[in-house]
């Protein structure tokens, strides 16, 4: 059942090209909807075996090359699956404005949804890399269509980023075709198979770091990262929520699926490095959007810094690290996808996300729900207890405490930096403009303030609509729920993660 | 062997040779009346509509003659034995060369169509006529397997092109890309004859097989190597293989489209199958190795250069084009590097290999060209600007564009992303150690430089301002009279064309299944 989220969006985005613009929106929501429902149901009806990576479809592909149209799902394709879902349905319900060519533009959304779906659910080499290079056209459609600052700089760069990735991993994946198709295993791009497979060490000592590299420079790894906050500034809200919430994951989830299961020894001989590199990110992501003064860069730059918890984890090789990482996969697609949400509806409304511009105009009063959600999504960024960052990174953390403590003391700066330039945005774009929040003289200091700024305070944005209030309150919800009841996911996901052959003894 | 057996046998070939000169004669009669006034038609622009619906009248008939012609040749094609070996492999059938036959013919068709409606052609039946003896050239050239054959169909191939090239006289660049075609080609011919006639005196035949059982007895001598380069040359020119390109952007820019887009096509298609088919069985005990840790001399190490370096030129130039048709031939350059990868890697698997790749690009390419022409009928020119706001004048054709364009880019799920994965496969898996994995890295590298000028042509399409109306007003004035840019004919082939480069991608086993069966 869980295949036909592939279906689903697949066939909704051919019908979006058929029918008049009125029904677009109507199109993709139905679609996201259906697919975040049978994600939804598949994922908590225990019908699949979740500890181990099992088949759901296997149909003969291109049998003289050994592909197949191979499906299979475990506990950790399932969370991503369920959080593709999310993201897609918030992500439709946050463009339900779009009027401009609005067919081609949930078309193009649901080529990215339906790829996703895809990536997280192949177990076929070739086909999790033609579902994963889908992705790349479509994305870059969206922002430079639909996009705002700096659109076609920024789609280009991110289309060419993703690429390149794309073409490291090309050569890590017809590396090991080639090898394994000589071994004579039954199904050479299988894997399933391949996941019991032992490369030679040669081909392991080389091929992971390019399969891992190519996998992570979707993820976002430092120092390849910069795609990233200049993509989702220049992408249309709901761009930017797929790509954070999305996108970046299928680099992780590709990266742990492919790379660290086919080659567990080249693994082992570069998680060092990996590590290195994740925390270098983490810092200096969060470093760098302490001084940003573009409210999405700033969330740009955090997504950066939150991958690099994911990349931590990964690279700590142990169950309960990478059992995190997977959550902060998913706790990050919902939190990502919220901040770049506010930020859209912000934008939306003011036409500006200057910081300094946004401070002047006292946007907790004009604009509460957003200004609640702010809070809500600074929390769970910060990694507040209760909220689903808290529950990933700290699994993280100790994980890594075990594998690399002295990552954990930098990290600890890091995620300090973090509370800093998230409270800072917090504060410029929602709370400064004199409003004085202390005591009772709240009313008074307004009074006065409302003379300053009386420019601004003067305008009424338009309320916010229904469809982002369901959209918000959906992805407020997830990370609640997952912060307070984190066993949820943990308990699918961390049986699949411990049949995987990588992990250190 | 009666002359009835070889009518019957070669009976494809000879339909298209009297398609030809039924057409050549339709053209004469009726062209003769109206040629003065079709004349004034390209020069003036103003023609009295009755001429000029007597030239439209003749050109719809030739062209339905003429793809009536394919059409039955193609069947004919259908009714020859499996195989048949005619003169010791002057004329061989067999299901690989039928079926590249009917690949021909299929591209012949779509050229067809995409010469509707150009208003260069006063004298159509002349240059379809041209087109079908080209096309002649091409089945002769797949269907042998004998050097002097193999030739005769080089020739004659290259003397249609010629002149499908230099056929637009209004215009001085289809002259000059004519003489630059003809000059590079006659001088690669010399070459190509010169190494087969080295290679006859060394074995004292002709024939391929018995070419490839010669060699493998006799010992290595240097002439023989002298004899493979000159060959590789030849055909290096007619694939367009750097150092041998510099024809193909001139040509490819200034020659009528329809004749760039046979060019790019059918012609580079035969072309890999008649090289692939010398190398792979005359020359197969010269192959030498390509492979890095083992690098042995043969002609694998020489196609290895070419292939790099046409990569590598072919897709840095391209970069640079401001002209879409330049472009194309740019990376035209480099498509024919990543084909020549299968015959490094050799065997089967890389003769199949090539030939899918090569067989989809043609595809491609004649769609790619078809909605150049049609914007060029349009608004004149060809330049990248010429597309802007394409998607909002003809969403269909842009969205046929982006086809073409991602599949040569090698984005899943089209054609273009399974051949390139069948390729680099294939050649990766040849030898041992993977050897060839220098060659297959310069070919990514190059493919990942690729996406961006592709990305740049879409970007014009999509994202491009339309014209402004008063610039559009300017030129819709002198074009009022002609015929609208695309009937319903081109743009259902173009969609046709679109239709099968996204089926060959998400389907493409029966193709493969079909070529690796119908391997020698």
């Amino acid at each position: 059942m869980i295949a036909w989220t592939i279906y689903i969006t697949f066939i909704g985005a051919v019908v979006l090209l058929f029918v008049p613009c009125t029904f677009a929106r109507w199109i993709a929501l139905i679609t996201t909807a259906v697919g975040l429902v049978v994600s939804l149901a598949t994922f908590f009806c225990d019908q699949i075996d979740l500890a181990h990576f099992t088949t759901i479809v296997r149909v003969p592909w291109v049998p003289m090359l050994g592909m197949n149209y191979h499906l299979a799902a475990d506990g950790v394709s399932l969370t991503l699956v369920l959080v593709t879902g999310i993201t897609a349905l918030s992500a439709v319900l946050f463009s339900w404005d779009v009027e401009h060519r609005s067919n081609e533009f949930f078309f193009w959304l649901l080529l990215v949804v339906g790829g996703s779906y895809g990536v997280f659910l192949s177990a076929d080499l070739f086909l999790l890399f033609v579902f994963y290079e889908l992705v790349i056209v479509p994305k870059y459609f969206l922002i430079a269509t639909w996009g705002s600052t700096n659109k076609e700089y920024g789609a280009m760069k991110l289309t060419l980023y993703s690429f390149l990735g794309g073409t490291l991993v090309f050569i890590g994946i017809i590396a090991a075709y080639a090898t394994s198709a000589k071994a004579n295993i039954g199904s050479a791009l299988d894997l399933q198979a391949l996941a019991q497979f032992q490369f030679p060490m040669q081909l392991q000592s080389w091929g992971f770091p390019v399969l891992f590299l190519g996998f992570a420079v979707l993820a976002g790894i430092w120092p390849l990262h910069t795609w990233a906050p200049t993509g989702h500034v220049a992408a249309p809200t709901a761009g930017s929520m797929l790509l954070a919430g999305i996108v970046m994951k299928l680099g992780s989830y590709a990266g742990l699926r492919v790379a660290m299961n086919l080659f567990p020894q080249g693994f082992q001989m570069w998680r060092n490095w990996i590590a290195a590199l994740a925390v270098v990110g983490i810092v200096y992501a969060a470093a760098v959007a302490l001084r940003q003064r573009d409210l999405k860069f700033v969330i740009g730059y955090s997504s950066v810094s939150h991958m690099g918890f994911v990349l931590l984890g990964l690279g700590t090789a142990n169950a309960l690290g990478v059992s995190g990482a997977v959550l902060q996969m998913f706790s990050h697609g919902v939190i990502g996808a919220l901040l770049f949400a506010i930020a859209g509806m912000v934008y939306r409304r003011t036409h500006t996300r200057d910081l300094d511009a946004l401070a002047t105009m006292g946007l907790s009063r004009t604009m509460p729900f957003a200004a609640f959600a702010f809070v809500i999504a600074s929390a769970a960024s910060m990694g507040i207890p209760g909220f689903s960052g808290f529950a990933a990174e700290i699994t993280i953390l100790i994980a890594a405490w075990k594998a690399y403590p002295i990552a954990v003391w930098i990290t600890g700066v890091g995620m300090v930096l973090v509370a800093a330039f998230t409270l800072r945005a917090l504060k410029r774009s929602f709370f400064d403009s004199g409003v004085a929040l202390t005591g009772g003289a709240t009313s008074a200091s307004f009074v006065d303030s409302g003379g300053t700024s009386s420019v601004s305070s003067g305008e009424r944005f338009e309320p916010i609509t229904l469809a982002e209030k369901f959209g918000a309150c959906l992805l407020m919800f997830t990370t609640l729920a997952v912060g307070l009841y984190p066993k949820l996911l943990l308990d699918r996901i961390v049986p699949a993660v411990e049949a995987m052959r990588f992990l250190t003894k | 062997m009666s002359y009835l057996d070889l009518l019957k046998l070669a009976s494809p070939e000879a339909i298209v040779v009297l398609t030809a000169l039924v057409v050549l004669a339709i053209g004469l009669t009726t062209g003769q009346r109206t040629v003065a006034t079709a004349v004034s038609v390209a020069e003036t622009r103003k023609p009295a509509s009755d001429a000029f619906d007597t030239t439209a009248t003749a050109s719809a008939l030739c062209s339905f003659v003429a793809a009536l012609g394919l059409v039955l040749s193609a069947s004919a094609i259908f009714m020859l034995p499996q195989h048949a070996v005619l003169f010791h492999g002057m004329l061989v059938i067999s299901p690989l060369n039928s079926l590249f036959k009917i690949i021909s013919l299929a591209l012949a068709f779509f050229t067809i169509i995409v010469a509707r409606g150009d208003r260069f052609l006063p004298n159509r039946g002349e240059y379809l006529g041209m087109i079908l003896l080209g096309t002649v050239g091409l089945m002769l050239l797949v269907g042998s397997e004998e050097l002097l054959m193999i030739f005769i169909g080089l020739e004659l191939t290259g003397l249609s092109l010629y002149i499908l090239t230099a056929f637009d006289k209004s215009d001085i660049r289809s002259a000059e890309a004519g003489l630059k075609y003809f000059l590079f080609g006659s001088t690669a011919s010399a070459f190509t004859l010169f190494g087969l006639s080295l290679i006859y005196g060394m074995t004292g035949t002709t024939s391929l097989a018995d070419i490839g059982q010669k060699l493998s007895a006799a010992s290595v001598s240097p002439l023989l190597f002298v004899g493979i380069v000159m060959t590789l040359v030849g055909f290096g020119f007619k694939v367009a293989a750097a150092p041998f390109h510099l024809w193909a952007p001139d040509a490819y820019q200034g020659a009528p489209i329809p004749s760039a887009a046979f060019i790019a096509s059918g012609s580079k298609v035969a072309s890999f199958v008649v090289l692939g088919k010398i190398v792979l069985v005359g020359f197969a005990p010269d192959a030498g190795s390509a492979a890095w840790h083992a690098l042995i001399a043969g002609w694998a190490p020489v196609l290895a250069v070419l292939a790099a370096l046409s990569i590598v030129i072919g897709n840095l130039v391209a970069l640079v084009q401001k002209n879409v048709r330049r472009l194309l031939a740019y990376s035209a350059v480099a498509h024919a590097g990543y084909t020549l990868l299968g015959l490094v890697a050799g065997g089967r698997d890389g003769f199949s290999a090539t030939l899918f790749y090569t067989t989809i690009y043609a595809f491609t390419l004649v769609g790619a060209f078809g909605v150049v022409g049609v914007v060029r009928r349009e608004t004149g020119g060809d330049d990248l600007q010429n597309f802007a706001g394409l998607r909002t004048r003809s969403p269909l054709l842009a969205g046929c564009m982006a086809v073409f364009m991602l599949s040569l880019a090698g984005l899943p799920p089209l054609a273009g992303f399974f051949g390139k994965f069948y390729l680099f496969s294939v050649a990766l898996r040849a030898g041992d150690n993977q050897g060839l994995l220098w060659l297959i890295a310069i070919a990514l590298l190059g493919s990942f430089i690729s996406l961006y000028y592709y990305l740049i042509v879409l970007k014009v399409i999509f994202l491009g301002l339309v014209p402004s109306e008063a610039e559009r007003g300017k030129t819709s004035a002198s074009i009022e009279m002609l015929p609208p840019p695309a009937d319903f004919l081109q743009k259902s082939s173009l969609s046709v064309l679109a239709g099968i480069v996204l089926l060959l991608g998400v389907i493409p086993a029966p193709f493969v299944a079909w070529l690796i069966a119908s391997m020698p």
